[in-house]
């Protein structure tokens, strides 16, 4: 080490050089510094190499299809029909259905944990959604099968008790109920104490407060709550796999109490079976095509929510 | 948000209750009930999935839980040699990656993007990339997986194999792992690394000796978080490849060949694959529910460790 | 002694006072008139000279011009926002921490202009301790808090040199009384006033060159603000000190010398920056200062 004591020689010889970096010293930082900037290129390429992987196998799809096919009966790879109406229809119906499950119920669970229960009560609660959120997909496939389906699909809406777009669908929406109240969660507790307290200072009930005056104050991050909702439901894989009544190929329907596959189903769909993904002519590429249709919806509503995040942050 | 905070919590939340207590107000608690209700059905299906899971896979947990867990992948439900191994040792390899590579990795980018990165517009691009990429569904990653590793660099992964799964997997945790450790590297007080540097540490000094222990407990929540995602991904797995019809071998924990070897399950695979076999023979989905109960105790231990651990920092420190 | 500093300050009041900042007037006199202070070696220190600091497009501090000179406690005053904290980080090049931070003007430590493109910061603040406005210790043990420095230097390589140092500085710290049958216990149990000294040993055990300390009594009671303040005494005869403070008593009470900061409206931008108003003796800066300004504050007219 250059310096072993900190102490300016009064002898004189302090000079510019002295204060210089130590070069082994200097050289150890650089490389670390650097070490550390090329883990966080690591991101950047990952997303680099989504893209060049999304694009260049769809693009061979979109130049050499025929598509008379993507605009057919239903979704048969194997066989080289592509529907994307069905897959995209399906998606829809699996989403809204899992919005109108997970939105009052996320959105209330919020508002109760938010304004309501007493801090011992939600130092309790929010553990408990905690990790619910943290449920594995496949387990509440299997969970949309074997007990939403004929618990609920049939016996509530007279559907079938093994799987439908309705099953999973509920499904679904069960998995982002933590999702939704969560962020919903945060967007009411960014709303100033002061606002509540004037609004009870003028004589308005609990009630009044939260619906006239907290809620239209946090409206900005209940809105990003219910995208990133929507774009979590969108692209969720396994319970609609296991419990969305349809296995490879699918038949376009509309029907909720009907199975089909959708957008991610559909990417799964060749992964089953000996000789997994492989198939016919475009089969492959097929992937990648609905992969990037999935990919660019989910981007959008994602870049949208982080307006509304930000807007958040900029109102408090 | 500082202002929420001015007054605490509980005061308010006094005063306001205090204010309040001036006559029955209906519709005021049919709100709140109706509330109350829709956090209760919340934990009530949590309730009633983990006790009809519990129900469902009984039989096996309890009547022998020993064989289901050194058993093999077999065709009939009856099978007494049925059992979840090969889906153990793929979890656990994957579990290996995943802490190799996305640990290290989305740990390192952190403390460079909250330590070192420049305030220019490349830094922003990584955030905002970072951001973006934790937003990707993961059957895309899938499709990465299989575009890249599966079919571009089979000679290096082997293809459809646990190492192809496990890099895609460690990828796919990635953002998580680093935007967790950025909020808990962003938490160290000014002060401590002014005071590092005030004695002359360098930055990595300060670093090590200051920003790195203090945000160690948030750091590792985040890994677990991470951990326990990771292990319960099924979507990109079923993409990498993951099958159980040519599954032959029934490899070691520690049988390093088998990682590059064409084939492999894991866990959330084989509840799937069960599942889809419950058509052909019920009893099947008696075993798909004895490996749910089996991932969700790593899932659900890791979960509870990562919050607990979460709160207790968070009261210690205030 | 005591005589002499009296005829000094007698002395001082009937000379003219210098205008802003003109230290050598001020300066010479002093040295002349006092024996003492020339049997050590007045070296200077700190030369600064048209020193700009600024924060992005804001300026902080314009033009300050004044000399710190060895083995002196040097007191920065003035009200918030004056500016004389950024100066202070200037000293050990803390301003760079501060993204935007820039400083334009002369500012030399020992005739070696600090912020030259080959200084290292890291070194600088080898020889130049800081001590912080709030305590900071750091979330370890008292003994770890202070081997922290010596140990990333790699001043002290063996154990017993470490202890050394961990005992020398806390006991110059006056604090090794208090502690020594606790040192591994953590230094967050300590209370304000020795977590404070805690912090000044932790700065003295690299035996830097100079001890910057920025408001260290603000967060504390009267009775550690005194043990803190005879204790900056005690060490001046081995390290150069600047302290910012709020408190003007304090800087009348332990400074050899003050400078007096304001902040000034700057009409043209509509943005307040610090100014150095006067810096001279700290005893004619409150007894007898030559800018109006300077009298107005030390005697609690403003600010």
């Amino acid at each position: 080490m250059a310096v072993s004591n900190a102490r300016v020689d009064p002898s004189g010889g302090f000079t510019v050089e002295s204060l210089r970096a130590n070069p082994r010293q200097a050289r150890k930082e650089r490389l670390i510094r650097d070490s550390l900037g090329a883990t966080a290129l690591v991101s950047v390429i990952v997303s680099g190499l989504i893209i060049w992987s999304l694009f260049s196998e769809a693009y061979t799809f979109i130049v050499e299809v025929d598509w008379g096919t993507v605009w057919d009966i239903g979704w048969f790879p194997r066989r080289g029909i592509y529907d994307i109406k069905t897959l995209l229809i399906a998606s829809f119906i699996v989403t809204g259905i899992a919005m109108v499950v997970a939105g009052p119920l996320g959105l209330g669970a919020a508002i109760y944990l938010s304004e309501y229960a007493r801090p011992q009560i939600r130092k309790m609660l929010k553990p408990i959604l905690e990790i619910l959120a943290g449920i594995p997909s496949v387990v509440l496939g299997f969970f949309a099968l074997q007990w939403i389906a004929p618990n609920l699909v049939k016996t509530l809406f007279s559907g079938p008790a093994a799987g439908s777009l309705l099953a999973a669908g509920i499904g679904v929406g069960v998995l982002v109920i933590p999702l939704v109240a969560s962020i919903s969660e945060d967007a009411m507790k960014a709303v100033p104490m002061s606002l509540r307290e004037a609004s009870s200072g003028l004589g308005a009930r609990r009630v009044t407060t939260t619906i006239r005056v907290v809620l239209p104050a946090a409206v900005s991050g209940l809105m990003a709550a219910f995208i990133v909702a929507v774009s979590r439901a969108l692209g969720e894989t396994m319970v609609v796999v296991m419990a969305g009544g349809a296995a490879q190929t699918a038949v376009y329907t509309h029907s909720p109490l009907e199975g089909s596959l959708t957008i991610t189903a559909g990417m799964t769909s060749l992964a089953r079976g000996t000789d997994n993904v492989v198939g016919e002519g475009l089969t492959f590429q097929s992937l990648f095509f609905i992969g990037l249709v999935l990919f660019v919806l989910t981007f959008v509503l994602n870049l949208l929510s982080d307006r509304f995040v930000h807007k958040v942050r900029e109102q408090y | 948000m500082a202002k929420a905070r001015l007054v605490g919590d509980r005061t308010s939340t006094m005063m306001v209750q205090a204010m309040e207590r001036r006559s029955t107000d209906v519709r005021g608690r049919v709100f709140q009930v109706s509330l109350f209700v829709t956090l209760l059905l919340s934990l009530f299906i949590l309730g009633v999935l983990v006790v009809d899971v519990v129900m469902d896979g009984w039989g096996i947990i309890t009547g022998r839980p020993g064989g289901f867990l050194s058993g093999t992948i077999r065709s009939r439900s009856i099978d007494p040699k049925l059992g979840v191994h090969q889906a153990l040792v793929g979890t656990f390899w994957i579990a290996v990656f995943v802490a190799v590579l996305a640990f290290p990795i989305g740990i390192g980018a952190a403390v460079w993007l909250e330590e070192y990165a420049p305030k220019n517009r490349f830094a922003r691009f990584v955030e905002l990339n970072i951001r973006n990429l934790a937003g990707v569904p993961s059957i895309v990653y899938g499709l990465l997986g299989l575009f890249l590793f599966v079919e571009r660099l089979e000679g290096i992964t082997g293809g459809k194999s646990i190492a192809s799964a496990g890099v895609t997997l460690a990828i796919l945790v990635l953002p998580i792992v680093i935007i967790t450790a950025q909020e808990a590297i962003r938490a160290v007080p000014q002060g401590l690394k002014e005071g590092a540097y005030g004695v002359g540490a360098t930055k990595w000094d300060m670093i090590r000796s200051q920003v790195l222990p203090y945000a160690a407990p948030g750091i590792l929540t985040g890994t677990l978080l991470s951990m326990s995602r990771g292990i319960g991904e099924a979507a990109p797995l079923l993409l990498v490849g993951a099958v159980s019809g040519r599954l032959g071998s029934d490899a070691g924990f520690f049988d390093f060949g088998a990682i590059t070897e064409q084939g492999f399950m894991a866990m959330p695979i084989i509840i799937v694959e069960w599942v889809q076999e419950s058509g052909r023979d019920p009893g099947f989905a008696e075993a798909a529910a004895a490996a749910i109960v089996v991932l969700l105790v790593f899932v659900i231990l890791m979960n509870a460790t990562a919050i607990l651990l979460r709160n207790y920092f968070e009261n210690k420190r205030g | 002694m005591e005589a002499i500093a009296e005829k000094l300050r007698t002395d001082l009041m009937e000379k003219p006072a210098p205008v802003v900042a003109p230290p050598t007037v001020g300066l010479d006199l002093g040295q002349q008139a006092q024996p003492d202070a020339a049997a050590h070696t007045a070296e200077v220190v700190f030369e600064v000279e048209n020193l700009d600091v600024y924060y992005g497009s804001f300026r902080a501090v314009q033009s300050a011009t004044f000399t710190v000179y060895e083995h002196e406690i040097t007191a920065m005053i003035g009200p918030s926002g004056c500016g004389k904290t950024s100066v202070l980080r200037c000293f050990n090049r803390m301003n760079d921490l501060i993204a935007g931070a820039r400083v334009e003007g002369r500012l030399d430590f020992r005739n070696v202009p600090l912020y030259d493109a080959r200084v290292d910061p890291v070194e600088v603040r080898r020889r130049i301790g800081m001590v912080f406005q709030k305590p900071n210790p750091f979330p370890k043990s008292i003994y770890d808090n202070i081997a922290f420095g010596p140990r990333v230097i790699g001043m002290a390589k063996r154990k017993t040199d470490l202890d050394d140092v961990v005992e020398r500085s806390l006991k110059r710290a006056a604090l090794w009384d208090e502690v020594k049958d606790r040192l591994k216990d953590s230094a967050l149990g300590l209370s304000g006033g020795q977590q404070q000294r805690l912090c000044i040993a932790r700065a003295i055990a690299v035996d830097p060159d100079v001890l910057l300390m920025d408001e260290p009594c603000s967060a504390l009671d009267p009775i550690a603000t005194t043990r803190i303040e005879d204790l900056m005494q005690e060490i001046k005869n081995d390290y150069t000190i600047v302290i910012v403070t709020h408190n003007m008593q304090q800087a009348a009470r332990i400074s050899d010398r003050t400078a007096f900061f304001t902040a000034q409206m700057n009409s043209e931008t509509d943005q307040r920056s610090g100014l150095l108003v006067e810096y001279d003796r700290t005893e004619i800066i409150f007894s007898n200062p030559s800018d109006e300004r300077t009298e107005n504050y030390v005697t609690g007219r403003f600010g």
